[in-house]
């Protein structure tokens, strides 16, 4: 059965996801996408919330792979962020953050966004190794990276 | 001015101290530091552990050069507001970050013409000397590429299957 077109879509839900410096700078430079939907933006940098105007904010507690106590209360805090949410797209630069809301994000059924970091250059960087084949779409910023089966190359940040 | 910045996840003392050095050999009183924490303790130049995001993008847009570790944070700040960089790559086997990304990083951009590069820091006092010949490439959009933005929102617009 087709969808009736002419019935108005609600506005989609996006979470934007991106840990703080290059890759905050990335998801900042990507938003323009998201106009005409209901984003919010989660990073481990309260004063970014400058930089996005009336969109909804939250920051979750900054930890990397090496540390293992924080890792769990911030995948508990995006946990909680996904739940409250419901967005019909995570997206995500990088890097632990967004790990953790494509994984969660897909199994509320969310459609997800990895957008690998211009900085990998020569390899993908591990978190994207790891949750690039569980998303949706997965991107690459650099053509000679982009391969059979993912990550595709549609352009980049710059 | 000289804005120096290593971002806020590591220290760089390799790049600090050549910098330091290099203003104290040549007098310059007209370098800023933004160091991280660490140890050492830059003697000639001004510093400060870390700044916060809005005057990070205010002492680049006011610094007639940026010299920074290879962050993609700096260095696309840097691109937005039209100020030339010269970068030193953090190494991975120095454990100054975890691979040599960095290396990838400003060998790339120095080939697309983007910015200058000083491999280590015995390069660094040389580049520096020209530091006032550098020219940025002119600033750029704050957007992503056309391309990149059509892609995205044409996912993200797409009707549910």
């Amino acid at each position: 059965m087709s969808k009736n077109s002419t019935k108005p879509r609600s506005r989609k839900k996006i979470l934007a996801v991106a840990s703080a410096g290059g890759h905050w700078v990335q998801l900042r430079r990507i938003s323009p996408a998201f106009d005409g939907c209901d984003v919010t933006y989660v990073t481990v940098e309260k004063s970014y919330k400058d930089q996005v105007g009336d969109a909804d904010f939250r920051v979750v507690f900054d930890a990397t792979r090496w540390n293992k106590f924080k890792l769990v209360v911030m995948l508990l805090q995006i946990a909680w962020i996904v739940l409250r949410v419901r967005p019909d797209v995570v997206i995500s630069t990088g890097a632990a953050p967004g790990f953790f809301a494509l994984r969660i994000g897909k199994l509320l059924g969310a459609r997800t966004i990895w957008l690998d970091s211009i900085a990998n250059i020569e390899v993908m960087s591990m978190s994207g190794q790891k949750i690039g084949p569980n998303a949706t779409l997965w991107l690459t910023q650099w053509a000679h990276l982009a391969k059979e089966g993912g990550p595709e190359f549609k352009g980049s940040v710059l | 001015m000289i804005f120096v910045t290593v971002g806020h996840q590591m220290p760089f003392d390799r790049l600090v101290r050549a910098v330091d050095d290099w203003a104290a050999a040549h007098k310059r009183d007209d370098v800023f530091a933004q160091i991280g924490t660490t140890d050492y303790v830059p003697s000639h130049i001004e510093w400060s552990a870390t700044i916060d995001p809005s005057e990070f993008q205010q002492r680049i847009r006011d610094a007639d050069a940026v010299v920074a570790h290879a962050g993609m944070g700096t260095i696309l700040t840097a691109f937005e507001l039209g100020t030339p960089i010269l970068v030193m790559p953090r190494r991975g086997a120095l454990h100054e970050t975890r691979n040599d990304h960095q290396v990838a990083t400003a060998e790339r951009f120095l080939e697309m013409g983007r910015l200058a590069v000083a491999m280590d820091e015995n390069e660094l006092p040389k580049m520096l000397d020209r530091v006032s010949d550098l020219t940025a490439g002119g600033a750029i959009s704050s957007q992503a590429s056309p391309e990149l933005l059509q892609a995205l929102a044409a996912f993200i617009h797409q009707t549910d299957q």
